[in-house]
């Protein structure tokens, strides 16, 4: 059972600065991060048309979100024909309770699972133990997490902060029949993975997932996977439980060309994923359910600003561009959604209530590498800046940030202040007090000049 | 031709040496600089802060104060980004203020465009005999997208020796008010881009924006490296005479 993020304590600053001391995870990430990064760049780099590609992933996502309510209507009648069943899911708990009462109705107690965002979004795994239901992940990172007791740090990679030395300790000690002499070799690793999860694909009569893409004209959902165990628990088990956001619906067959290009260059670097598993309704003999899920997507859509978080293909671009990612891990962000789009969709899908979600929108540098390496060109710096303007702020950095702007806001306040710092320039100490200790104690002050530019130039040039 | 010259609060408080050797470098290329006086700050910290209404004041202060110059000059990456990307968000379409807004902002250059694109030279005729190495910074490189402008004015500095800066395009850290909010990540950053900085043996750290030098260079000062900071401007501006 992996942990649960909600309720978690601290904020942003807080968990980051915990991160950046821990050097093996500074060292983890950095090496998964620059990897993925520089696979990313060499196979983006290679399509002339990647810009093109780029700017039609936004237009299609955009044309769905403007006409969610048509097409959502569209996929469930094509669903429906095809002898799939649709459930609509208003939030988490809504959510949950309708996968739940499907797994009890198959009279099953154990269910495998696909990776899946949303399903870790609504924590369905442990709404599932809650009622006697065991989940197995089956994707080696999140099989990683959850026999680890642990939380996922990134939205491709969830076990990136581990190493393989680390990997093999979490295996020989919670993996039942793991061979005593496994080492950390990445193969030995994962042929113990395949042993172990191979008897489980086998067993399991209800599977459960979410969807990369939903087809709204034919009803088809799409998984993308490297490792096969999806396919496995997408064909094997009699039942298929998919838990899909909204937002992940296209409205044709053709829609998908540009995705299938997009997605796996963008998160794995690879120029095509290994495995592409699509079906449409149910066969005989099995049954196929869809939970449409909004969780807080509506209003998201309501936000002018702020919608375009809803074109996210969870790729983790952003995340392997990140800087502060990089540095803080994802952990410090405390949601199953970390790095730049964490920062902007957890603020918005739970709000800014707690302190942590409040400090999210301020997780940036707003440096820019983020929007630049987005497929679907979310601006996600133009949306941290509008969050910011909707965030709490405290009472002494409002006084602050006010009495900057009237200073700022007339040039001959602005002299009389720049003259009186002027005066007491050699009395700055090397250590800043309050808030502002936070600067000098890793850099040193710039010297305050003897004169501002604009009295020089008045000297000089008015004269 | 008339030039105004937008300083920046950071520069006009903290750095009159960069504004001193923008007016020199202009003049030296036979632009006629004017100072509006009335100018103060763009707005930049107190929008990316969360407090719009602010620097929506000091936004509409500045298109008053800038209205109907030729160019405006800013040596400032991220202060010149502010102007061009985020000014026309803040005003609502079709009103007065978008208008001001639609009207100033094409006339604005951050200093390296203004030099390559609208005075068309790259040679300003500098001498900077020094091993100096060039932070992008990340507004000018995916906010303004300067490219190789600044690199190009420095390759022709004479007897300046050029040196490529590892993982260039990452960001430095500073971030405004960023670098004190999450000053644990921002000093992670700082820190490998300072031993980028010394991997590469140079004497001066040159930048387009006085705001990341004021981080880095804060930083390299703490570590007691001898390595200095200076503004594209004020390399640009060096000549023989004055050495």
């Amino acid at each position: 059972m992996s942990s649960t993020f909600l309720g978690m304590p601290g904020d942003f600053p807080k968990n980051a600065e915990k991160a950046v001391q821990n050097s093996q995870l500074r060292y983890n990430l950095r090496k998964a991060t620059h990897t993925i990064r520089g696979k990313r760049a060499s196979v983006v780099g290679e399509l002339p048309d990647w810009q093109e590609l780029r700017a039609a992933g936004k237009a299609i996502k955009d044309h769905t979100l403007r006409n969610l309510d048509r097409y959502l209507v569209q996929l469930e009648e094509s669903v429906t024909r095809a002898g799939g069943t649709v459930h609509w899911a208003r939030d988490a708990a809504e959510a949950n309770r309708i996968v739940a009462g499907l797994v009890k109705a198959t009279g099953e107690t154990e269910v495998v699972k696909v990776k899946s965002m949303a399903t870790q979004e609504i924590e369905l795994n442990q709404a599932l133990a809650a009622e006697g239901i065991t989940a197995y992940e089956t994707d080696l990172a999140e099989l990683i997490v959850q026999l680890g007791d642990d939380f996922p740090s990134h939205i491709l990679v969830p076990a990136i902060h581990r190493n393989r030395s680390e990997i093999r300790e979490i295996f020989l000690d919670k993996m039942p029949k793991v061979p005593d002499n496994l080492t950390d070799d990445p193969p030995a690793l994962a042929e113990a993975a395949r042993l172990h999860l191979r008897e489980r694909f086998l067993k399991s009569k209800v599977a459960i997932s979410g969807a990369n893409f939903m087809v709204a004209e034919t009803g088809t959902l799409v998984v993308l996977e490297s490792e096969g165990n999806g396919r496995m628990c997408l064909t094997l088990p009699r039942t298929l439980i998919s838990v899909v956001g909204i937002e992940k619906l296209l409205p044709t067959w053709r829609d998908l060309e540009v995705f299938l290009q997009l997605l796996p260059r963008s998160s794995t670097g690879e120029r095509m994923n290994p495995y592409t598993s699509m079906w449409t309704g149910a066969v005989e003999g099995q049954e196929f359910h869809l939970v449409l899920l909004d969780n807080g997507r509506t209003d998201v859509l309501a936000d002018e600003v702020g919608r375009q978080a809803l074109r996210c293909i969870r790729c983790s671009a952003c995340l392997n561009v990140c800087p502060v990612y990089e540095r803080a891990g994802g952990h410090a962000y405390g949601s199953v959604y970390p790095g730049p789009i964490g920062a902007i969709l957890t603020p918005q899908l739970r709000g800014m209530g707690s302190e942590l979600d409040a400090s999210l929108p301020y997780a940036s540098s707003l440096c820019g590498a983020c929007y630049e390496a987005c497929p679907v060109a979310i601006d996600i710096p133009e949306v941290l800046v509008d969050l910011r303007a909707k965030a709490p702020h405290s009472a002494a950095e409002r006084a602050g940030m006010k009495v900057a702007g009237w200073i700022l806001n007339d040039h001959e306040r602005l002299a009389r202040a720049q003259r009186a710092a002027t005066k007491l320039r050699k009395l700055v100490p090397k250590r800043l007090p309050g808030p502002l200790s936070a600067w000098t104690d890793t850099r040193d002050v710039p010297e305050i000049p003897e004169e501002s530019f604009r009295d020089w130039w008045e000297r000089n040039e008015r004269a | 031709m008339r030039v105004a010259l937008f300083i920046t609060c950071v520069n006009d408080t903290l750095f009159p040496g960069t504004g001193k050797a923008v007016v020199s470098l202009l003049r030296r290329l036979g632009c006629e600089v004017d100072f509006p006086a009335a100018q103060t700050c763009c707005g930049q910290m107190h929008v990316n802060t969360g407090y719009r209404a602010e620097g929506v004041r000091l936004a509409r202060h500045f298109t008053e104060v800038f209205a109907g110059y030729e160019a405006v000059v800013a040596p400032s990456g991220s202060c010149a980004a502010m102007v061009r990307e985020q000014y026309p968000k803040l005003a609502k379409p079709g009103s007065k203020g978008a208008a001001a807004i639609a009207e100033v902002v094409p006339r604005v250059y951050e200093l390296s465009e203004f030099l390559i694109d609208v005075l068309k030279v790259e040679d300003v005729g500098a001498y900077f005999p020094h091993r100096v190495t060039y932070h992008p910074t990340c507004h000018s490189l995916r906010g303004l997208h300067l490219g190789d402008r600044p690199t190009r004015l420095l390759q022709h500095v004479r007897g300046l020796e050029l040196v490529p800066l590892p993982g260039a395009e990452e960001c430095c850290g500073f971030g405004g008010t960023f670098a004190v909010k999450n000053p644990a990540v921002s000093a992670a950053m700082g820190a490998d881009k300072t031993r980028n900085i010394l991997d590469t043996g140079a004497e001066v750290l040159c930048a387009a924006d006085n705001s990341c030098l004021m981080h880095i260079g804060g930083t390299l000062s703490r570590q007691k490296t001898g390595v200095r900071t200076m503004h594209l401007a004020e390399i640009l501006a060096s000549t023989e005479e004055a050495q």
